[in-house]
């Protein structure tokens, strides 16, 4: 296998979001934040991509994996919780958000790479984060880190993260391990996207690539 | 389409269960830890977990499969309240039966080549006495005084065996367990030192909060003519 392919054997690798996702609980709810690039082996077929998807109004996935194989389980997970709160009356919980996806990823673990981290707000437990890895397990955590780029911010969060941040100090925290994240691994780049969810609802921003902050670069 | 390949992996696993009886009951322990491969992942997870009000499992290996297994018998347990509710049943599952139950559906999942990856500790009270066992990802169900799955098999079983003695107290049951647990920190590299226990006698379960044991490293200093 030559170590430079060319760019056609690129394009014929599974699409993937090798990827930087953080999920972090904040005082009065979470921040979400993702990079922007899709890959396909080492060529970046999306590097604007949205990685933070609504299941439902307070609540969000981060992907990691297969872009096919996330997508549609966003899409069958969005389609019920949809249909069950309008039957229900009443706005799902991040729990339940979160089994739904582990039930897909669970049962069909076979088929699918999917790494995907259930993010939101509900109004029993205020601002909850769920990890859903490879193989279906299911495990509540205070903040969650996936995708390739998330090796080189395990040290970064355990030193950095606080319970019960203000909203700026989980902004800084989670943009911060993304700039990072993406200086360091190949398949994460582009922009830092970063969502706020909380009683008062999602609120967005992003954080343009010339825009993120440097860090050591030598 | 590919052809269905089963038989898959371990992804999140988790390490060594241990269980050992006493004079009033029983007590297991385990880490605290999801490994992800190498990569100490998940830190907070619970490999111990209770079924019903005298019966505990504990679960190494596959942590999806684990949190399947409970799933199963939780279910199993709701079913078979109904039906004491109607009459039809007596009472409570045992965890004999349950242990029981669980090896039928280990062995089932192993024949059609599709494993619930775990070696799995069921342990109970009932009838006076405890009941304590292991079953595997192959189906095979086992009973004893001691148990120890994963590496505890290699290095936490033949310290347990020299220091169990029948209706042994309380105290020196749970030294035996820590003990073992330092060990196995030591020797076995997907180990965190943040334990829980689970002790079962007639009045019932009572899992800990995760606590840390002290280890010690004055050996390190004790070696000459380094180089």
């Amino acid at each position: 296998m030559e170590l430079i392919e060319s760019p056609l054997q690129d394009l014929k690798k599974e699409v993937s979001t090798g990827t930087t996702i953080i999920a972090v609980q904040y005082q009065d709810g979470v921040i979400i934040g993702a990079d922007s690039r899709t890959s396909s082996g080492s060529y970046a077929v999306n590097r604007v991509t949205d990685k933070l998807t609504p299941v439902h109004d307070y609540i969000y996935c981060l992907r990691s994996g297969s872009a096919a194989d996330t997508q549609i389980i966003a899409s069958y997970v969005s389609y019920y919780l949809n249909m069950f709160s309008i039957e229900e009356g009443c706005l799902p919980t991040v729990k339940k958000a979160a089994h739904m996806f582990r039930e897909f990823c669970y049962q069909n673990k076979q088929y699918l790479l999917a790494s995907i981290i259930v993010a939101g707000w509900d109004e029993e437990n205020g601002g909850c984060v769920y990890n859903v890895p490879l193989g279906g397990s299911i495990i509540k955590q205070p903040f969650a880190i996936g995708g390739s780029g998330s090796s080189y911010l395990y040290g970064y969060c355990d030193i950095h993260f606080k319970e019960n941040m203000t909203e700026e100090e989980a902004i800084s925290f989670v943009s911060k391990g993304i700039t990072e994240a993406i200086a360091r691994d190949g398949s994460s780049g582009g922009i830092c996207r970063i969502a706020t969810i909380n009683k008062d609802g999602v609120k967005r921003r992003t954080i343009y690539g010339n825009e993120l902050q440097k860090f050591w670069e030598k | 389409m590919q052809p269905k390949k089963k038989t898959l992996r371990p992804i999140v696993t988790g390490s060594s269960v241990l269980g050992i009886k006493y004079k009033d009951g029983v007590i297991l322990a385990s880490d605290t830890l999801g490994s992800y491969g190498s990569l100490a992942r998940f830190r907070d997870i619970r490999r111990i977990v209770p079924i019903t009000k005298h019966t505990v499992i504990g679960g190494t290996g596959e942590f999806s499969d684990f949190q399947e297994i409970t799933k199963i018998l939780r279910q199993k347990i709701i079913e078979n309240q109904e039906l004491v509710e109607s009459g039809k049943e007596e009472d409570e599952l045992l965890p004999s039966e349950i242990h029981s139950y669980l090896s039928r559906v280990l062995y089932g999942r192993r024949n059609k080549f599709n494993p619930l990856w775990n070696d799995v500790v069921v342990a109970g009270f009932e009838k006076g006495k405890v009941h304590m066992g292991t079953v595997d990802l192959w189906g095979s169900y086992f009973e004893d005084d001691i148990i120890a799955t994963g590496y505890g098999t290699y290095f936490a079983l033949p310290l347990m065996r020299k220091a169990y003695k029948k209706d042994m107290e309380r105290d020196k049951a749970l030294e035996v367990l820590r003990d073992c647990l330092t060990v196995l920190f030591y020797r076995d590299c997907r180990t965190i030192n943040r334990y829980v226990f689970a002790e079962i006698t007639k009045e019932g379960v009572n899992i800990t909060e995760p606590v840390e044991i002290e280890t010690k490293w004055e050996i390190a200093d004790w070696q000459e003519g380094k180089l």
